[in-house]
């Protein structure tokens, strides 16, 4: 196999070091004992971390966030499953167009999707409700879902699903026994993705949360765009640590290349 | 059990088809309705039926400069995107386990960190006490003010699309058999002619659809133009939001999203097929 040279390396440095670089210098930033975005020199301080307990609403907007994440990756799972099922496992009339439709928010930007949305919340009354902005984001999140379970439903071979049901199972005991423990490691990566891209989910949300449902990057965005403290150094190094831990994990159980690398 | 066979998929994937009629394609066709309605102030919506947004998104100045600029940018992201994410993906994977896992999770691990957080990342850095405008002036350099200009949106755009480029390019090139490299070297072709000859027209295709997502995700880009270009420079997806959110024109906001749609989807479309006659070209 051929050597990277020494250019090859020098610039692969610099690379690593551009990709590298925002993130570190927020979490220095975040442990500034001074008033102003600055890199601690002489000493460390945790009070910009004190200050987000006592500013309460990015922990409100941090629970609404989990909770939305939760909820929608759950019902994109609960949607994609049967959809992948259908669309893999069946052929019928229109059965590349619902494919088509259900990859449809991959393609449309998400600030159309969120105008979108706001047009159709404005005018079914659902403005500012927590369950409409779950709906909205389980569209967007399904995706990732669907492509995950339809590439774990053709891994697994028809064949010993009909060899159950000749067997005697049952369709419903098929799924449960034979082809649910099979795709699982699929399902899984696809709800984790599910939840990362809608804990992440900025541009559409924006134009659906209301002060009430302001999700977490909706609270950073307003706040970076009005107020220049370190305390959004404080936020943004907690959710790095976070994402840092959810990518280990991710990595741990399905290897994130995989998960990542097939996703597109 | 025929009529089931029959309608068992349509059961399996009904209630997705249901929620994606009715939140994907609705929603769609009610914003294309406002589009092209008048601008009622004191009215979420419009009324009557009109070109007057389109016609003033082609002809009005500050539009179309707003519409140059993304399409610069983007285009200005994608190449830097392929010059930075082509080599590093062959780099990559030249490289032996464990340093090929470790570095392909870190450039394409920020993916999973939120825009916004990588946004302000950017902006600490460029900002006027930031640490690349003081590295400037210690090499001699005066960059001048970087934050709020258009060099910082690109800096951050090449940083949040890197990933989408190197990932396409790196599947091409794990496609790519070492040993058809090593008997391009060993019948006589210099290092470089074999990376011209043999190797970039192979991850051709995956730079392409590299470029094609990262040209289609900077159209749209919302959290880096807000934040690193300030209130005075903006881009597609910012002035929509100032148009939906601060000055309540609907009709217009609309126009807007539905022609950055309606851009996007050409463009898409376009380079698809481009994207085919080269692959039939290259594969035979």
């Amino acid at each position: 196999m051929q050597r990277n040279g020494p250019i090859a390396i020098a610039f692969h440095c610099l690379v690593i070091a551009f990709v590298l670089a925002p993130l570190v210098v927020i979490c220095l930033v975040a442990f500034t004992p001074a008033n102003t975005l600055s890199l601690p020199t002489t000493s460390f301080s945790l009070r910009w971390f004190y200050a987000i307990f006592a500013h309460g609403d990015f922990l409100t907007s941090f629970n609404n966030s989990l909770w939305l994440a939760t909820l929608s990756a759950t019902l994109s799972v609960a949607i994609a499953v049967p959809a992948g099922i259908a669309i893999t496992r069946y052929s019928f009339l229109g059965r590349d167009a619902l494919n088509a439709l259900f990859l449809s928010p991959l393609i449309i930007p998400h600030l159309v999707l969120g105008v979108a949305f706001l047009r159709l919340f404005v005018l079914i009354g659902a403005t500012g409700s927590f369950a409409w902005l779950v709906v909205s984001h389980t569209i967007i999140v399904t995706p990732y879902v669907l492509r995950l379970v339809m590439a774990a439903l053709s891994g697994v071979e028809v064949n010993i699903e009909q060899a159950a049901q000749t067997l005697g199972a049952s369709r419903f005991t098929v799924f449960r026994r034979v082809l649910a423990p099979m795709i699982l490691p699929g399902v899984a990566g696809g709800w984790l993705l599910a939840f990362i891209n809608s804990f992440d989910e900025l541009t559409m949300s924006i134009f659906v949360t209301s002060p009430q449902t302001v999700t977490l990057p909706v609270r950073m965005y307003m706040y970076a765009t009005e107020s220049i403290d370190p305390m959004m150094a404080a936020v943004s190094a907690l959710m790095i640590a976070l994402t840092a831990v959810a990518m280990l994990l991710l990595d741990r159980a399905f290897g994130l290349d995989k998960v990542l690398v097939g996703q597109r | 059990m025929s009529v089931t066979a029959r309608s068992s998929p349509w059961l399996l994937a009904g209630p997705g088809t249901v929620l994606f009629t009715a939140f994907v394609i609705l929603p769609l066709a009610l914003t294309l309705v406002i589009s092209f309605q008048h601008f009622e102030p004191n009215a979420a919506t419009g009324s009557g039926f009109t070109f007057t947004n389109f016609v003033s998104i082609l002809t009005d100045e500050y539009f179309l400069g707003i519409f140059w600029r993304t399409l610069k940018l983007s285009l200005l992201t994608t190449l830097a995107c392929a010059l930075i994410g082509v080599p590093e993906a062959y780099i990559l994977s030249r490289m032996r386990d464990p340093w090929r896992s470790v570095f392909l999770l870190v450039i394409i691990g920020p993916l999973l960190v939120s825009v916004v957080v990588r946004a302000f990342g950017w902006s600490i850095l460029l900002g006027s006490s930031g640490l690349v405008v003081q590295l400037g002036e210690m090499l001699g350099l005066g960059f001048g003010r970087l934050l709020y200009t258009e060099t910082a949106i690109v800096i951050a755009l090449v940083h949040v699309m890197l990933p989408f480029m190197v990932i396409p390019v790196w599947t091409a090139l794990q496609r790519l058999d070492p040993s058809v490299e090593a008997a391009s070297l060993t019948l006589g072709a210099s290092a470089l002619t074999t990376l011209r000859r043999v190797v970039l027209p192979q991850v051709s295709l995956g730079m392409l659809s590299g470029s094609l997502l990262v040209f289609g995700l900077s159209t749209s880009a919302f959290a880096i133009p807000g934040l690193l270009g300030g209130r005075r420079l903006k881009m597609v997806a910012t002035l929509v939001y100032d148009q939906f959110l601060q000055e309540l024109n609907w009709p217009l906001g609309a126009a807007l999203a539905i022609t950055l749609l309606v851009f996007n989807l050409a463009i898409m479309l376009a380079f698809n097929r481009f994207v085919e006659a080269r692959a039939r070209k290259v594969l035979g």
